[in-house]
């Protein structure tokens, strides 16, 4: 009989998160990919400024509460003083790819032995509804009230493929979890990306596509829709970038 | 007293860093500091450390967070500009009451500004510089051999009381070469850190580095927790040095390079007559409010000696209750007060002119 | 109390602030009060690069010299900026080679000494400052003892150590000028 438990690297600590907001499917994976690895008690986690700015509150490992988009910077740091420790960050779009771009790109340039799970779902939520970095064009948002207008605003940063581009990270992939099989893979990439910090391989990066039903003024049903609908024909999922793979190849 | 070498200011820094144990500094380049960098460079792999060039003065201090989270001794170092981009770091590390040493080599501002000693930081390192109720220890050294001690004091107050401490030099103290007698630094043991994050080890409960309370009751319980902490500092930390204070009449007021410049000219003035001392805050938080409190009940007139447009005398007159007349000798931009005009000062200041 | 103040200055490349460094740690080892400051910034590259250094009986104040007791200029943008400052009764040590004129002073002492000039005459090109600074301990009666040998120990590394015969040369052939 298989009995329904929540991952010990979850504490018991009610979620915050809108009804229908994939963060908490998301959170749980991470939690069960810990338990999994048996890390728990090494691991600690950066948590960002946006909606999931009380992770720390969330997770049973040792967490740390960085400054908006510097958890790469602050994971770098815990990692150089103790590289026995798994150090992940769980940062959002405007966290990583806006405020925080600099640390995330000179993070995987240095190939940094980290793990982040990137949080793409297009809007600024805590906020209350702006325009991400990765705002669609066209999108409606507090601060694109017309919709997205890319002569004004510039076109959303794809940040997996830009990262591919350099040769520090190890491992780029862009899942979602908007369907059952979604969720699996989206599991086994961030499994994955754990256990190259593991094996020292370096930066590992997960993008998860992620809904927001709340700021895109949709149902939960219709918000897992509008990804597969918009978000993953601007996004595409899968793996960018693997480099042990590729030397496996070129072998 | 053992060997003496010569050593520049900044040098005398890093050297001193290592000494006290710290195995990890992140820096970004910047004039007149970058040979604390350098040195950083050279010596942290030799001896298992971390030397890192962040791409930028917010990641640097952003890993300071990082390692300090660790609970491990860390430092970065900038300049006046670079410093502003740590801003941001500095008041997460206080919310967080994280033990850090920053170090500032102040160079004129605003702005770009030069590359020339200045203090014109004064303001920015005593009342936080960031935003948010917090403070820093400010030390402010006069000598090379200052330079390594306060930075090895820097570490353990930052230790003690878990909070910041910033040195705050300027391009003079930063350039300079003078003896320093390295093995003379006695370094305390690093307290234990309970609430470090280096894992649970499934043994404890989870640790939180956090500095996000969004009840105000909560956030303010934190505050007032923390300035009773520093109420404790300024009662037993506030650290100068006086000179030829006792008969004095006319009081000067410098710190760092600004009294070194202001002993010349103290020397010069009694021969001229003149009965003129020195109180030389060697910390800037706390201040060191007693000596000048005591002076104002002897002295005609206070001086505040400074490169900036003048920063440290309002403290100066806080200190003193505005009981004497307390003026401004200052250059400021990059350049440095000549003993001269110190002279000139001290001298107008003896005949009741301003 | 003895204190002397001593300004170096001249082009970048000179070795200005080296024989600063030398004259510093000669002080040290012969147990007085030293302070050495660099000029610094963009102008160390080819502009105009100075150093004070002050050698004291006692505690040294401020570290900038801006009265030398001796100016040591060695190109002519140093002298037409430094040589008003010198002290009544100072010192005045020019490279000859490269400074046409002589000091307007009369209240000092000033001594020219074609220090470039003897240095590539007696192969090693680069030592012109020490030529000078030879001349500086010999004329302050300071060339003696074993301050000198154990300063350049100090200054020259290790790596160069066969540089230390060669400059202590260029050292004497100054003082014999």
């Amino acid at each position: 009989m298989v009995v329904f438990q929540k991952p010990h690297a979850l504490t018991d600590a009610p979620f915050h998160y809108c009804p229908g907001c994939t963060h908490g499917i998301i959170h749980r994976l991470v939690a069960e990919v810990i338990d999994e690895l048996g890390i728990e008690g090494k691991t600690i986690g950066i948590a960002p400024v946006g909606c999931s700015v009380m992770a720390y509150n969330y997770f049973n490992c040792d967490m740390i509460e960085a400054a908006h988009g510097r958890a790469p910077a602050v994971a770098t740091g815990v990692k150089r003083a103790n590289p026995e420790n798994i150090v992940f960050t769980y940062q959002g779009d405007g966290d990583l790819a806006s405020i925080g771009m600099a640390e995330t790109v000179h993070s995987a340039a240095r190939n940094e032995n980290i793990t982040v799970i990137f949080i793409n779902n297009a809007i600024y939520g805590m906020t209350g509804g702006q325009m991400a970095p990765t705002s669609l064009p066209g999108q409606v948002t507090q601060t694109s009230p017309y919709g997205r207008d890319v002569k004004a605003c510039g076109y959303p940063i794809r940040v997996c493929e830009m990262l591919s581009e350099l040769e520090g990270p190890e491992y780029l992939e862009r899942v979602t979890v908007n369907s059952v099989p979604n969720i699996r893979k989206a599991k086994k990439a961030i499994r994955k990306a754990f256990q190259n910090q593991i094996e020292g391989k370096g930066f590992s990066l997960i993008e998860v596509i992620s809904s927001c039903p709340t700021n895109w003024g949709m149902t939960p049903q219709a918000a897992l829709k509008w990804i597969d609908d918009k978000m993953i024909p601007y996004y595409p999922l899968g793996v960018y970038k693997d480099r042990s793979a590729q030397k496996e190849e070129a072998k | 007293m053992s060997e003496k070498v010569l050593m520049k200011g900044n040098e005398a820094i890093a050297e001193a860093a290592i000494r006290a144990g710290c195995r990890h500094y992140f820096g970004y380049p910047i004039t007149p500091q970058t040979e604390i960098a350098a040195y950083m460079a050279k010596k942290m792999p030799k001896i298992g450390g971390t030397f890192l060039q962040a791409e930028s003065e917010i990641a640097a201090i952003n890993m300071v967070y990082g390692v300090s989270s660790a609970g491990l001794r860390v430092m970065t170092s900038s300049s006046s500009p670079g410093v502003s981009l740590k801003g941001e770091g500095l008041s997460y590390l206080a919310g967080a009451d994280l033990p850090a040493l920053i170090v500032n080599v102040q160079r004129g501002g605003p702005g770009l500004g030069g590359i020339q000693p200045s203090q014109s930081d004064y303001f920015q390192a005593t009342r936080g510089g960031g935003h948010g109720d917090y403070h820093m220890i400010v030390l402010a050294p006069a000598s090379v051999q200052e330079m390594a001690e306060l930075t090895v004091k820097g570490f353990e107050l930052a230790d003690q009381y878990r909070l910041t401490s910033m040195i705050l030099a300027d391009g003079t103290m930063g350039q300079m070469m003078e003896p320093v007698a390295l093995d003379d630094l006695t370094v305390a043991p690093m307290p234990e850190k309970p609430w470090a994050t280096t894992g649970t080890g499934m043994k404890r409960p989870h640790n939180i580095v956090n500095s996000l309370f969004l009840q105000p009751e909560e956030l303010e319980k934190f505050n007032f927790e923390r300035y009773e902490r520093y109420a404790k500092i300024e009662a037993n930390e506030a650290r100068f040095e006086e000179y030829r204070m006792d008969d004095a009449e006319i009081c000067v007021a410098a710190f760092g390079i600004a009294a070194r410049v202001s002993k010349n000219a103290i020397d010069e003035a009694r021969k001229q007559g003149v009965k003129a001392g020195l109180i030389r805050p060697i910390t800037l938080w706390p201040f060191p409010k007693a000596p000048f409190r005591r002076a104002a009940e002897h002295v005609k007139a206070m001086i505040s000696v400074e490169l900036s447009m003048g920063q440290m005398i309002e403290d100066v007159r806080l200190a003193s209750e505005c009981r004497v007349p307390v003026s401004l000798c200052n250059r400021a931009g990059g350049m440095i007060p000549s003993p001269d005009q110190v002279l000139e000062a001290i001298l107008g200041a003896a005949k009741g002119g301003n | 109390m003895k204190t002397t103040q001593f300004l170096f200055s001249g082009f970048g490349g000179q070795g200005i602030l080296f024989a600063g460094k030398f004259l510093a740690y000669k002080g040290l080892i012969e147990g007085k009060q030293v302070s050495w400051l660099p000029s610094y910034g963009p102008e160390m590259r080819g502009g105009t690069a100075s150093c004070s250094v002050i050698v004291s009986d006692g505690a040294v104040g401020s570290p900038i010299v801006s009265k030398p007791d001796v100016l040591v200029a060695m190109n002519l943008p140093s002298l037409d900026r430094f040589e008003s400052s010198v002290v009544p009764g100072g010192m005045i040590f020019a490279d000859s080679t490269l400074i046409e004129r002589r000091t307007a002073r009369d209240d000092v002492k000033a001594f020219y000494v074609p220090a470039t000039k003897l240095a590539s005459d007696n192969g090693y090109p680069t030592l012109a400052n020490m030529i000078l600074l030879g001349k500086i301990l010999a004329e302050l009666g300071e060339f003696s003892g074993e301050g000198v040998e154990a300063a350049l120990a100090k200054v020259i590394s290790a790596k160069h150590a066969d540089m230390k015969e060669v400059n202590l040369n260029a050292l004497r052939l100054g003082a014999a000028q």
